[in-house]
C-alpha cells in the first residue's frame, strides 16, 4: 500500500509540473490566451489618456498606481477592428520586458490547464501578422484557443511608432 | 564580498581620478605648489595600490611609471616644463582608460599606451638607476651596521589603522615590512578592542599594533613609511634615544657624585618623594658644566619635532577638507530616487486630496484649506530637500571635458584650451550623467570644426591657441550651459548649400541667419568633408539636441562670422517636478511648462488675423504673433469648430514668439513629471506626462516641438487626414 503510494506520487507530481495554466479572454470575438504567469492583473477598462499621434492600436496611458503604462488594443493589434472600449471590457497587465502594458480584451473567459503536448502548432495561413502573434493553438471545450506570443505583440511594433 | 570590496576600489578610483585631474589641471595653469603635487602623487599612489590588491598588473605598471615621475617631480630631480605637462595629463587620461578597461572589460590601444610609457621613461632614464639603488641601499646589510653602533635608537611605534585605511588598499603587513628594512623590528598586536564575533562590523578596524624598531635610520626616515597611511590611522612615534642619551648623561652625572648613583641609575619608581626632588634638582642644574646639555638640547628638539609635525598633521588636515568637500554621505542612489518617487506620490495625494474636499461642497472649509495649504508648503520643502540631495556641481563632468578638448586638439592638430566656468554650479545628477555625450560632441565639434588651424587663426589675427569656454550658470529656474569657441563661426553658405544637397531644404528657400545655424541640428546633417575620426561618425548634432530635449531642456546655437559660435543648452533644474498651468486641449486635459509661457489671455475674434490662406496671427498690443493651433499640433480633433477660447503666449530660446491656442485653462500647480521612455516612443509635442489629482495621466506639452513641427499651415491637412483616419 505504502509503496505503491511512493509509486504515484511522483507521477501525478510530474503530471503537474508540465501542466501549465492559461487565462483565456475574447478579443473581437475569438478566443486568446496568455500564461497566467505573464499576467500581473486584470482591471476593469477605465477611460485613458490619449497619446498624440500615436498608432490605432494604441489607446494611451493609464495610471497603474502611480506608474504610467501605455494600453494596447490587441483588436486592433491583430489586425481585427478596433474594438469600442466601454465598461464591460477589461485590460489585461501583463509584464513584457519587466515593464507593465495594458491589453485591452473584451472580456476574461477561464482559467485552463493544459498539458504541452497539448498546445499544436499554428497551422500556416495567409495572415503574416497573425502568424508573428500567435505562438500556437489550443483545443478547448471544441472551440480553438490562440495562444499569444506576447514578446512579438509588443516589442515588433513599438518600432513603428 | 570581492565584488562588492572591487566596486569599492572603483568608486575610490573615480575619486582619486577626480583628484589627480584636479591636480592636474592646476598644475597646467601654472600652479606648482608642491603640496598640489603630493595630492596627485597620492592619487596615483593609491590608485596603484589598489590596483596591485586585484592583481591589475597592467594598471600597477603603469601607475608605478606615472608615479615614479612624479616622485621626481616632487623631489624637484625633473622641472615641470610645458612638454612634461602635457605628457602628464594624457598620461592621465590613459590611467583613466586603464582603471575604465579593467572594471568593464575590453581594451586599450596598446600602441598609445608604449608610447606614454616611452614617454615617462625619457624622464627617468638619468634617474632610474639611482632609483633601482635606492631601495638596495636601505635593505642592504653592509651599509647599516657601523651606523647601527654609532647611534642605535629604539623607536616605539604605536599603530592603529582606521577602517578608511583599509578602503585605500593599504596593508599593515607591507608598512612593516618597509618598517623592518630599516631595523629590528618587534611587531605586538593590540587585539584588545576586538569585539565578539555577534557585535563586530565587518568594515570596522579593532586592531592596533605596538611595534619596537631599533634602526639607526633618523625618526624622519621611520615616519616616512607612514607617509601614504597619513590621516588614515593613529600613529605616535617615540624614540628612547633621548632617554637613552639622558641615561647616559644621567650615569655619568651619577658617576661624578657617585653617592646617588644607585637609586637614579635604575630609575626605580619606589624612590620616595623627598629623595627623587633633589636627584632632579641636580639632575638639571649640574647638567651645565657637564657634556650633557648637547643630548638634553637634542631631547627637546626631538620632542618638539613630533608635536610640531601633530601641529602641521591638522591643519594640514583641516586645509584638506577646506579644499575637499565638506564632510558626506555615501548613499546608494536608488535609495534618493525612491525617496524621491514617494514624494513624487505625495505631490499627486495632496492635489487628490484638494479635490476631494473641494468636491465636499461641506459648507465652511477655511480651516482644511489653511491646512492644506500647510501641507502643500512642507511637501514642496521636503520636494526640494530632496531633491538638492541629488544635485551635484558641474565640476566633475566639467573637468572630464578638458580631456575630450585635449584629445580632439591633438587629433586634429589644433591648439586649443578649455576655460571652465561656473564649475559649481549644482544640476541634478541624472542631468549631469546624460549632458555627457552631449557636451562631448559639440566639445569635439567645436574643435574639430569650429576653430581653424594654428596657421589660419594667425592669419586672422588671433591667437594661436584656440579658446573654448564652457559655463554653467543658474538662470531663472533653469540650468545654463553655454559653450563658446573663438573659432570661424558657421559658414552659412555653405551650410545652406549642404542642406540644399542633401534634400533638407528646398533649393529656393529663403532662410533667416538663425534658421541656418539651426539646420545643423537637423538630422542626416554633416559638414565635415571627410569623415574625421573625432566628429561625423554618422551621429550628428541632431541626436545632441534630442538628448538635451530627451531631458527637457533646449539647445540654440548663434554664430558670428570669424568671431566664434556659441551653443546654449537650456535645463530644468529638477527632472521629477515643474510647474505647469494645466489646460485642456481637444478634449484632453494637459500641461504647458509655466517656464516657457510668458502670457495668457482670452482671446477674441478681432484679435485673429487671417494671413494667406491657413495663416493666422494674434494682434497683441499692435504685434501679431502666429498663432499655433494645439490641438491641431498633435492631430487631435476638437469637439467642435469653435475657435479656441484662450492664448498662452510662449517664446521660444530664440527668440521666436508664438501663440498657442487652446480650450481653456484651468489650475496652475505643480506637477510630477512621469517620463514616457520606455512606455512609447518620442511624441512629437509632448515632453512627459503627469498623474492629476483625479489620478487621470495629463500629458506634459513641448511648446517649442509643437510650434517647430509647423503651427500653421501643415496642420489643418494633418487634422484632416487623422479625421479621415478615425472616421
Amino acid at each position: 500500500m505504502q509503496s505503491q503510494a511512493e509509486v504515484n506520487m511522483p507521477d501525478q507530481e510530474v503530471k503537474h509540473a508540465l501542466q501549465s495554466e492559461f487565462v483565456s479572454f475574447t478579443v473581437a470575438g475569438q478566443a486568446f490566451c496568455l500564461k497566467i504567469t505573464q499576467i500581473r492583473e486584470i482591471r476593469r477598462w477605465s477611460p485613458v489618456t490619449i497619446l498624440p499621434h500615436a498608432p490605432a492600436d494604441v489607446l494611451g496611458v493609464m495610471n497603474l498606481r502611480g506608474a504610467v503604462i501605455p494600453i494596447y488594443d490587441l483588436s486592433a493589434r491583430f489586425g481585427l477592428q478596433q474594438t469600442e472600449a466601454s465598461e464591460r471590457n477589461v485590460v489585461i497587465v501583463v509584464a513584457v520586458h519587466g515593464k507593465p502594458v495594458g491589453l485591452l480584451a473584451e472580456s476574461v473567459s477561464e482559467i485552463i490547464s493544459i498539458n504541452p503536448e497539448e498546445i499544436q502548432e499554428t497551422p500556416q495561413v495567409d495572415s503574416r501578422s497573425t502568424m508573428e502573434y500567435i505562438q500556437g493553438i489550443i483545443s478547448h471545450d471544441d472551440t480553438m484557443v490562440r495562444i499569444i506570443n506576447l514578446d512579438a505583440v509588443i516589442s515588433a511594433p513599438e518600432q513603428v511608432i | 564580498m570581492s565584488g562588492s570590496i572591487q566596486d569599492t576600489f572603483f568608486e575610490e578610483c573615480e575619486e582619486l581620478l577626480e583628484a589627480m585631474d584636479e591636480g592636474l589641471t592646476a598644475v597646467e595653469g601654472g600652479d606648482h605648489d608642491p603640496e598640489i603635487v603630493n595630492a596627485v602623487f597620492r592619487a596615483v599612489h593609491s590608485i596603484k595600490g589598489g590596483a596591485g590588491a586585484f592583481g591589475l598588473d597592467e594598471l600597477v605598471g603603469f601607475a608605478h611609471k606615472f608615479e615614479t615621475v612624479f616622485d621626481e617631480v616632487r623631489s624637484n630631480k625633473v622641472q615641470l616644463d610645458t612638454k612634461l605637462i602635457q605628457l602628464l595629463l594624457r598620461c592621465s587620461d590613459h590611467l583613466a582608460d586603464l582603471v575604465a578597461v579593467a572594471r568593464d572589460g575590453g581594451s586599450t590601444d596598446e600602441e598609445h599606451h608604449d608610447t606614454l610609457i616611452a614617454g615617462l621613461e625619457e624622464y627617468l632614464d638619468e634617474e632610474e638607476e639611482e632609483l633601482t639603488f635606492e631601495p638596495m641601499g636601505l635593505g642592504g646589510p653592509a651599509a647599516p651596521p657601523p651606523l647601527a653602533i654609532e647611534s642605535e635608537k629604539n623607536y616605539t611605534i604605536r599603530f592603529q589603522p582606521l577602517k578608511e585605511m583599509f578602503g585605500t588598499g593599504n596593508e599593515p603587513f607591507f608598512l612593516f615590512q618597509a618598517l623592518s628594512e630599516l631595523g629590528d623590528l618587534k611587531v605586538v598586536l593590540d587585539e584588545s578592542e576586538l569585539p565578539g564575533f555577534d557585535s563586530m562590523d565587518m568594515a570596522e578596524s579593532y586592531l592596533a599594533w605596538d611595534l619596537e624598531l631599533t634602526s639607526s635610520e633618523p625618526q624622519s626616515r621611520v615616519e616616512a613609511v607612514f607617509e601614504f597611511v597619513e590621516g588614515l590611522c593613529e600613529l605616535s612615534i617615540a624614540s628612547d634615544k633621548d632617554d637613552e642619551e639622558e641615561a647616559a648623561a644621567l650615569e655619568a652625572l651619577n658617576a661624578a657624585f657617585g653617592a646617588d648613583a644607585g637609586p637614579l641609575g635604575s630609575g626605580l619608581p619606589e624612590v620616595t618623594p623627598p629623595a627623587a626632588a633633589p636627584a632632579e634638582a641636580p639632575e638639571t642644574d649640574t647638567s651645565g658644566p657637564f657634556e650633557a646639555p648637547a643630548p638634553a638640547e637634542e631631547v627637546k628638539v626631538a620632542e618638539a619635532e613630533p608635536v610640531e609635525q601633530a601641529e602641521a598633521a591638522s591643519p594640514e588636515a583641516a586645509k584638506k577638507e577646506q579644499r575637499g568637500p565638506k564632510p558626506t554621505l555615501r548613499v546608494e542612489l536608488e535609495r534618493v530616487d525612491r525617496l524621491i518617487n514617494a514624494v513624487g506620490e505625495l505631490i499627486i495625494n495632496h492635489s487628490m486630496l484638494a479635490q476631494q474636499i473641494a468636491n465636499l461642497n461641506a459648507g465652511d472649509m477655511r480651516d482644511v484649506e489653511t491646512e492644506l495649504e500647510g501641507f502643500k508648503n512642507l511637501a514642496r520643502d521636503i520636494q526640494e530637500g530632496v531633491m538638492a540631495i541629488r544635485a551635484q556641481p558641474v565640476k566633475p563632468l566639467f573637468q572630464r571635458m578638458a580631456r575630450i578638448v585635449r584629445e580632439a586638439s591633438s587629433a586634429t592638430e589644433k591648439q586649443a584650451k578649455l576655460i571652465n566656468e561656473g564649475e559649481n554650479t549644482e544640476v541634478d545628477k541624472t542631468v549631469i550623467e546624460r549632458l555627457s555625450d552631449p557636451l562631448t560632441h559639440i566639445l569635439r565639434n567645436a574643435v574639430d570644426h569650429g576653430l581653424e588651424k594654428p596657421e589660419d587663426r594667425e592669419a586672422a589675427g588671433k591667437s594661436r591657441v584656440g579658446e573654448i569656454r564652457l559655463s554653467a550658470s543658474h538662470r531663472s529656474g533653469s540650468v545654463c550651459i553655454e559653450i563658446k569657441d573663438d573659432g570661424a563661426g558657421i559658414n552659412r553658405p555653405k551650410v545652406k548649400q549642404i542642406a540644399i544637397e542633401k534634400g533638407l531644404i528646398p533649393e529656393n528657400a529663403e532662410l533667416t541667419d538663425s534658421e541656418i545655424d539651426n539646420l545643423l541640428f537637423l538630422p542626416g546633417f554633416s559638414t565635415a568633408k571627410e569623415v574625421s575620426n573625432l566628429s561625423g561618425r554618422g551621429v550628428g548634432m541632431d541626436v545632441v539636441k534630442n538628448a538635451v530635449t530627451g531631458l527637457g531642456g533646449r539647445i540654440s546655437i548663434t554664430s558670428t562670422p570669424g568671431k566664434g559660435s556659441t551653443f546654449t543648452i537650456i535645463l530644468p533644474l529638477t527632472l521629477a517636478v515643474m510647474d505647469g498651468m494645466v489646460v485642456s486641449v481637444g478634449g484632453q486635459t494637459m500641461v504647458v511648462p509655466i517656464t516657457s509661457i510668458v502670457e495668457t489671455m482670452r482671446g477674441s475674434d478681432d484679435m485673429i488675423n487671417s494671413l494667406g490662406a491657413d495663416g493666422t496671427l494674434l494682434s497683441i498690443r499692435g504685434n501679431f504673433v502666429p498663432i499655433c493651433d494645439v490641438a491641431g499640433a498633435l492631430g487631435l480633433m476638437k469637439p467642435d469648430d469653435q475657435p479656441p477660447g484662450v492664448y498662452l503666449l510662449v517664446e521660444t530660446e530664440t527668440g521666436q514668439r508664438s501663440a498657442l491656442a487652446v480650450d481653456d485653462i484651468h489650475d496652475q500647480r505643480q506637477v510630477v513629471i512621469k517620463s514616457l521612455d520606455g512606455v512609447c516612443g518620442n511624441i512629437p509635442g509632448v515632453a512627459a506626462a503627469t498623474i492629476l489629482g483625479d489620478g487621470k495621466i495629463a500629458m506634459i506639452l513641448d511648446p517649442e516641438s509643437i510650434i517647430s513641427a509647423g503651427g500653421t499651415a501643415g496642420f489643418d491637412t494633418e487634422r484632416r487626414m487623422s479625421n479621415a483616419i478615425a472616421s
